[in-house]
């Protein structure tokens, strides 16, 4: 007999869950129309249409056109792809530093823990926003740093989890006992440890992509992050402004993709807590 | 007392380490601050001369340790675009910045603590399900989105309120009032649904605490127990969270500043970058990273105050 994968378990326990479905269905969304995004809008996002500035959603011109004659659509969908694509590397590079260090630092204890956690404090003691706008000035404005902006934000977030849990799993018997059975740090570290302080790590990761969405939206209202002509909802939004009397939808559609977006990965993340977190 | 003094004395090396990372940082900005000020069409001359004014020919570590004596005595320097000192610059900008904080807090605060409490008090119930979902709606929705929807409706469709700008307090109260509403709000309301999910997660563990119990089995009314008995209680980790709220409120004022043009900590630091105005750049992040670390303090303080059983665990 054979027993399904504690994964798909997991999947089919948040399937079930009708609130952590619909914030699944909403990531589904975006995900889709981060792939797709091309196939599903017959304009170039970056294609203007002189003869058609600011025209208001239509047959043509599904949500509308912008002061440049772009479609708005096309662009959403574009952005779509440069905000998954921040979030998800953002965060995937916290875990990548932050995972090792909160690791480290938990299992090791002592001087260790303290040098590299009063590291992490400082990272925390600046608000989030505020270092990355300090990183991508400092960098320049682009797609990459908006990215390492992000990710160095996330990074004390994932370390400080790592750190909680692996204290706690560090002070069980079996580690002891590995312990006692003289395997090396890492070792222990690598295969008992890391494996069972995953989860909180996991949960903390999900709802750090719904942040760091925003933030990269932030970063591009205000013109420090991702750069033209590449389109991002945040400075789909920036440019919105200056038409909001004329075009309404250049600043409702999205908008409403962000919050949409941020929505599903708060949502979804909250599922993932209620199921995974022994914590909570 | 114990306590207090460990957790003052965290903060040094905290303080020190954003001073370093602040510093470096922004000494790495791409771009000459001076070309930037000069032109292009600037002679060597003066540029050397400027250079060697604002001692950016200096080595990076002799320069943080001069930035750094400084500092000590107060001087973040002077602002490379206008030539004003620095600290005078970001006080002048933390005024308007605290108005709005504490305006954004009182009405975060109004929204909050009631919805999160009769949330709690009427479990499962369809309010509790809307305040949930508000709640979850709020922490989702872009502070800026929400700013340009407000002067939509608010300024241009409605004219009840104007869509940017700053008027002093002493100056004309009323003018004043109608200037902070829209950027408080913008504000407000993202704190208002993590205060109103922490209110309820706190009320829901009082009122089933055992000293609840007693009211009620002494036959109190159960809006009286809850608004007074229960209510105190959940109030202590709700502070916790506004305290930090606070802190994080330093990086949303940063959007909302810009857009409501609001003359604040966050629009001062964004036009110093867009200008290459190292010092002020400089001074300004590192003055709202410290009111971040002292308002965590603050509240890590007021907490160990409020809850008994931590000052007896100290």
């Amino acid at each position: 007999m054979t027993t399904a994968p504690a994964s798909h378990s997991l999947i089919r326990r948040l399937v079930e869950d009708s609130r952590s479905a619909f914030g699944m269905a909403l990531v589904s969304i975006l995900v889709l129309a981060a792939v797709f995004g091309p196939v599903l809008s017959s304009y170039a996002p970056d294609a203007a249409d002189f003869m058609a500035t600011l025209a208001p959603p239509s047959a043509d011109h599904f949500l509308g056109t912008d002061d440049l004659g772009r479609d708005v659509l096309s662009r959403i969908l574009s952005g779509a792809r440069v905000s998954l694509l921040v979030g998800v590397i953002s965060v995937g590079g916290a875990v990548l530093f932050g995972l090792p260090i909160g690791l480290v630092a938990g299992y090791l204890g002592g001087r260790t823990d303290a040098v590299l956690m009063r590291c992490m404090d400082v990272l925390l003691a600046f608000p989030g926003i505020l270092l990355a706008l300090g990183i991508t000035a400092a960098l320049g404005a682009s797609l990459t740093n908006t990215i390492i902006a992000i990710a160095v934000i996330n990074t004390p977030t994932i370390a400080r989890v790592t750190r909680a849990q692996t204290m706690l799993v560090s002070s069980l018997d079996y580690v002891k006992a590995n312990r006692a059975l003289g395997f090396s740090n890492l070792t222990i570290m690598t295969r008992s440890v890391l494996p069972n302080a995953l989860s909180p790590v996991l949960v903390q990761a999900s709802l750090l992509l719904a942040s760091s969405i925003i933030t990269e939206s932030y970063l591009s209202f205000l013109g420090l992050g991702v750069q033209p002509p590449t389109p991002t909802w945040g400075s789909m939004l920036r440019d919105a402004i200056s038409f909001i009397d004329q075009a309404t939808w250049l600043a409702w559609f999205p908008g409403a993709a962000i919050f949409l977006t941020v929505l599903g990965f708060n949502i979804f993340g909250d599922g993932l807590r209620d199921r995974l977190d022994p914590r909570d | 007392m114990k306590l207090i003094v460990t957790r003052v004395l965290s903060v040094i090396p905290v303080l020190f380490g954003l001073c370093v990372l602040s510093y470096t940082l922004l000494a790495m900005i791409p771009g000459d601050p001076i070309t930037a000020m000069l032109g292009m069409d600037a002679t060597p001359e003066a540029i050397a001369a400027l250079r060697a004014k604002f001692a950016l020919d200096e080595p990076l570590p002799l320069r943080f340790i001069s930035w750094f004596g400084h500092l000590l005595i107060g001087d973040l320097g002077r602002s490379i675009q206008s030539g004003r000192p620095v600290l005078s610059m970001v006080m002048t900008a933390m005024v308007p910045t605290m108005q709005l904080g504490l305006a954004a807090l009182l009405i975060s605060l109004v929204i909050a603590i009631p919805a999160g409490v009769i949330s709690a008090a009427r479990r499962n119930s369809v309010a509790d399900y809307s305040v949930s979902l508000i709640s979850l709606a709020g922490l989702s929705l872009p502070s800026f989105w929400l700013a340009i929807l407000l002067v939509l409706f608010l300024s241009i469709r409605l004219q009840i309120f104007p869509s940017s700008g700053y008027v002093p307090i002493g100056e004309d109260p009323v003018g004043a009032l109608r200037h902070i509403t829209l950027p408080a709000i913008t504000l407000g309301v993202a704190m208002a649904a993590s205060t109103m999910r922490m209110t309820r997660a706190a009320m829901l563990d009082v009122l089933n605490a055992d000293y609840i119990r007693t009211a009620r089995a002494k036959g109190l009314p159960f809006r009286r127990v809850v608004w007074k008995h229960a209510l105190r209680n959940a109030l202590i980790p709700v502070t916790t969270l506004v305290g930090l709220q606070l802190g994080q409120l330093m990086g949303g004022v940063v959007v909302t500043e810009t857009v409501f043009a609001w003359p604040g900590i966050g629009k001062l630091t964004v036009d110093a970058i867009f200008a290459r105005d190292y010092p002020v750049v400089q001074g300004a992040i590192l003055a709202s990273a410290v009111l971040f670390v002292f308002i965590n303090l603050a509240t890590d303080l007021l907490y160990a105050t409020l809850d008994p059983r931590l000052r007896k665990r100290a």
